[in-house]
């Protein structure tokens, strides 16, 4: 469990005010989770901060946000209590250290990944590889063997998984969620795939000031979807390599590459535009410790995605070998970094909405909503 | 950058929903308009800002209105919460007119909530802002700008040159820099005097200090007592006020609606000498909640004790401070600083004439005490099971009901009974018209909404003539 320090006892003062007023029960999950309680464990505010989406309707709709002197600003709180509970839940335990600074942690990771692949390829093949173009199949792995390659990304990856999967069920035992039901899943399913807390009930959330906009849910639908078009790109790419015996690279027709390219297009798009929104948003409701690690993993999100589209351009050229290995380096990255960045909050969102779903359908609110 | 040389069709005179929706209107009737705000724009919006909803007109549910609420229903709730002290000819325009408050305010922008689960359940009677007051008002000036309204933040109106019942001229102070403004017509919409210490220790003497204003700290009266002196006539009693009971550690100003407390039905309330004064079980809370604030602000030093037991901590809303709690009376009494033997006999004397019943939180039921002066008609139940709680209540300031009178266009009338030729009048500064005393939820941004739209309306015709 997360200790007591000045953020929870500032989110419980919060709760005490934000649970007395409730004009703000209509934006998102957060509020009527809350109304819920009338105490606040530090449990109950992990998973009050981690079901906040960040939207910041509640701030710009806030009657005592600054400069009242409740000084009631919740994304900010929220966001805080996230990162904390990042921290104290990563696996193992002592890697927790490492949201701090994540900034400078994750743009260390990529520049590690890419170098370290970039010496490992000239060093297990003939560095000219790298700059004269390769043609045919298993192109990709003239220049970088197959067996490094997926031992590399699949190493990382697995590990990821592994680490976010501990955090995640230390995050529920200690959090308090209780036996998991299988029913809400599908009210969970539903509020992911959609983003519908980012819905401020159908007219958008206060993504630069006080105006409405969905630019924040489209974009984070484009970056989300496009991670996921290029998972299934790798996937796909896999079961041709393994089950039907085509090897790469695929033509561009293939549906590997379709997948890849417009999943990679739509984390571009998705990834830039969340970068420009943080560029141009009103800092008051945003968590400015925070900014640098959210900025360093959607630009390692872009480039891992604009290194894969620019691949596809130069596949057939001498630029190829180089590109791979920066490709591959920022995807090894991303992977060492999943853990231990912006993305684990994925996997407590995820927890925290199946929590309230439950919650919900135990409270008889599903109906009234 | 607003040009303050120029000659302004409209000068609006406040920034809460009443002038925005009067300078809207204006400004789309095609009048160049300029609203001056004394808040900065952070604290901006009058009491609007700590609003939640508006009360309207509806003969069949709407995508934000339950059932239907029609006219006579409307009148009457009227009628019952002022004492008759309304004028009926402009109440039921008003009522009339309320039909299409919402609608306007969403073509401004305003998001309504589609239903209500919170306590009050008013989702028949009013329409709910999505996030409350502060959303709304964000939303009204977000239009205004796009029009093209000039707005002044940072700046009061401090006084209007009116002659003949002819405003020509403003005196404003623009960021403490005193500025003219020239204007052809003037919409007063800066609320009441509530905010104003001096001026409510005029009819209340030392105990206007203990008052805490729950709105905005900007609501001086400044043009209200200008026009008044300057032979506009008045509406509403000067000395009263709408007042509920607040949390007494709340903020003295703006500590808005979070600091309300309605633990009343469901406690026994004594004053500061441990003395009952009043029926706190008399009717739902929604109905009497408007009467404990004058109620404690009679009592000596302006302070009241409601006292409650664990078994009564769920029927009402949480407490933004914590309650006072203790496991005997005896303690909980010197927590709140009041005589532990006499609270002890209180309670004794209470529980003692507590007869059973059916205890039926969200309506009247018939827990009732017997050969107690005052009773309490309804929800007395004994107090007996520790820990026990102290919420410490004093009286939380709404609005004053003094106000310049209007015609049902909302013309001001001066006190000879002529109209203005220039002058109009929306929300607060004007709702003594129609609120003589009481109060009816959602009824102020009624009250704004509609004669805002009226004021800004004719403001603009008369411009044009």
């Amino acid at each position: 469990m997360l200790q007591e320090n000045e953020t929870t006892a500032e989110a419980r003062r919060h709760m005490a005010v934000c649970n007395a007023c409730r004009y703000c029960e209509s934006y998102c999950a957060v509020f009527p989770a809350m109304t819920m309680r009338r105490e606040f464990s530090t449990g109950d505010l992990t998973h009050l901060a981690n079901l906040c989406h960040g939207c910041k309707g509640c701030y710009h709709a806030c009657q005592y946000a600054p400069p009242h002197e409740f000084g009631i600003n919740l994304p900010v709180t929220f966001a805080e209590i996230r990162a904390q509970s990042y921290a104290h839940y990563a696996w193992p335990r002592a890697m927790g250290t490492l949201f701090e600074r994540n900034g400078t942690v994750v743009t260390l990771a990529a520049a590690i990944g890419v170098t370290l692949v970039l010496l490992l390829t000239m060093a297990l093949v003939d560095p000219s590889i790298l700059y004269t173009a390769q043609r045919g199949e298993g192109a990709f792995f003239r220049v970088i063997p197959m067996w490094l390659m997926v031992s590399l990304a699949g190493g990382t990856f697995g590990y990821a998984i592994i680490a976010m999967m501990i955090g995640g069920i230390r995050y529920w035992r200690e959090v308090g969620g209780g036996a998991p039901a299988p029913a809400p899943l599908v009210d969970t399913a539903v509020d992911i795939l959609t983003l519908r807390n980012l819905g401020g009930g159908g007219h958008g959330c206060n993504d630069v000031d006080d105006s409405f906009s969905s630019q924040k849910r489209w974009l984070h639908q484009a970056a989300f979807y496009g991670f996921m078009l290029c998972f299934a790109a790798t996937t796909t790419g896999a079961i041709y390599h393994h089950f039907l015996g085509l090897r790469s690279p695929h033509p561009f027709f293939s549906l590997p590459v379709q997948l890849g390219t417009w999943g990679g297009v739509l984390l571009c798009l998705g990834t830039a535009g969340l970068i420009r929104l943080k560029i141009i948003t009103d800092p008051m409701p945003v968590a400015k410790r925070l900014v640098g690690g959210e900025y360093a993993m959607l630009s390692l999100l872009f480039l891992v995605s604009a290194t894969g589209l620019l691949l596809l351009v130069v596949r057939h050229t001498g630029a190829m070998g180089v590109m791979l290995a920066l490709h591959l380096g920022l995807v090894l990255a991303l992977f060492v970094a999943l853990p231990y960045s912006k993305m684990v909050h994925g996997v407590y969102r995820g927890l925290a909405l199946w929590r309230h779903a439950r919650e919900k359908r135990g409270s008889g609110m599903v109906a009234a909503e | 950058m607003v040009d303050l040389t120029r000659v302004w069709d409209v000068l609006v005179a406040g920034g809460g929903n009443a002038a925005l929706s009067a300078a809207i209107t204006a400004r789309r009737a095609g009048a160049s308009v300029l609203l001056v705000e004394h808040a900065p724009h952070s604290m901006r919006g009058g009491n609007s800002r700590h609003t939640r909803n508006l009360r309207a007109l509806h003969p069949a549910p709407t995508d934000v209105l339950t059932e239907s609420y029609l006219e006579e229903e409307y009148w009457d709730d009227l009628l019952r919460v002022t004492g008759g002290k309304t004028d009926e000819h402009l109440a039921r325009m008003c009522i009339r007119a309320s039909q299409h408050a919402p609608d306007f305010l969403k073509s401004c922008g305003v998001v309504f909530q589609p239903s209500l689960s919170g306590t009050l359940s008013l989702s028949r009677t009013n329409a709910f802002f999505l996030g409350g007051g502060k959303a709304l008002v964000n939303a009204l000036y977000r239009t205004a700008e796009q029009l093209g309204i000039g707005i002044l933040y940072d700046t009061e109106v401090q006084h209007i040159d009116v002659q003949d019942g002819f405003a020509t001229e403003a005196i404003i102070s623009h960021h403490g820099f005193p500025e003219r403004v020239r204007f052809k017509a003037l919409i007063a919409s800066a609320g009441g005097f509530q905010a104003n210490r001096d001026w409510l220790r005029k009819y209340w003497g030392d105990a206007a200090d203990n008052f805490q204003i729950r709105g905005t700290p900007y609501a001086q009266g400044r043009l209200l007592r200008d026009l008044l002196d300057q032979g506009v006539q008045e509406v509403g009693d000067p000395t009263q006020f709408h007042a509920v009971a607040n949390d007494a550690r709340a903020p003295m100003e703006d500590g808005g609606l979070a600091m309300r407390l309605d633990c009343v039905p469901f406690a026994v309330v004594v004053n500061r000498d441990v003395e009952r004064f009043y029926d706190e079980g008399e009717d739902v809370w929604p109905k009497r909640y408007a009467i404990w604030g004058r109620l404690i602000a009679q009592q000596p030093g302006q302070v009241a004790f409601a006292v409650t037991d664990s078994k009564a901590l769920h029927n009402y809303l949480p407490s933004v401070f914590p309650p006072y709690k203790a496991d005997s009376i005896a303690e909980l009494a010197g927590m709140a600083g009041i005589d532990a033997g006499k609270l002890e006999k209180v309670i004794a004397d209470y529980n003692a004439a507590v007869r059973p019943g059916t205890f039926q939180p969200m309506k009247p039921d018939d827990c009732r005490t017997e050969g107690l002066t005052p009773p309490k008609s309804h929800w007395a139940r004994l107090i007996d099971t520790p820990p026990f709680y102290c919420h410490p209540l004093k009286p939380g300031i709404t609005f004053t009901f003094l106000g310049v009178k209007v015609s049902d266009r909302a013309r001001i009338i001066m006190a000879d009974g002529k109209p203005s030729a220039n002058m109009f009048a929306s929300g607060e500064i004007m709702a003594g018209n129609i609120l003589g005393q009481g109060y009816l939820a959602g009824f102020g941004m009624t009250i704004g909404t509609v004669f805002g739209r009226l004021a800004g309306e004719e403001a603009a015709r008369n411009v044009r003539n």
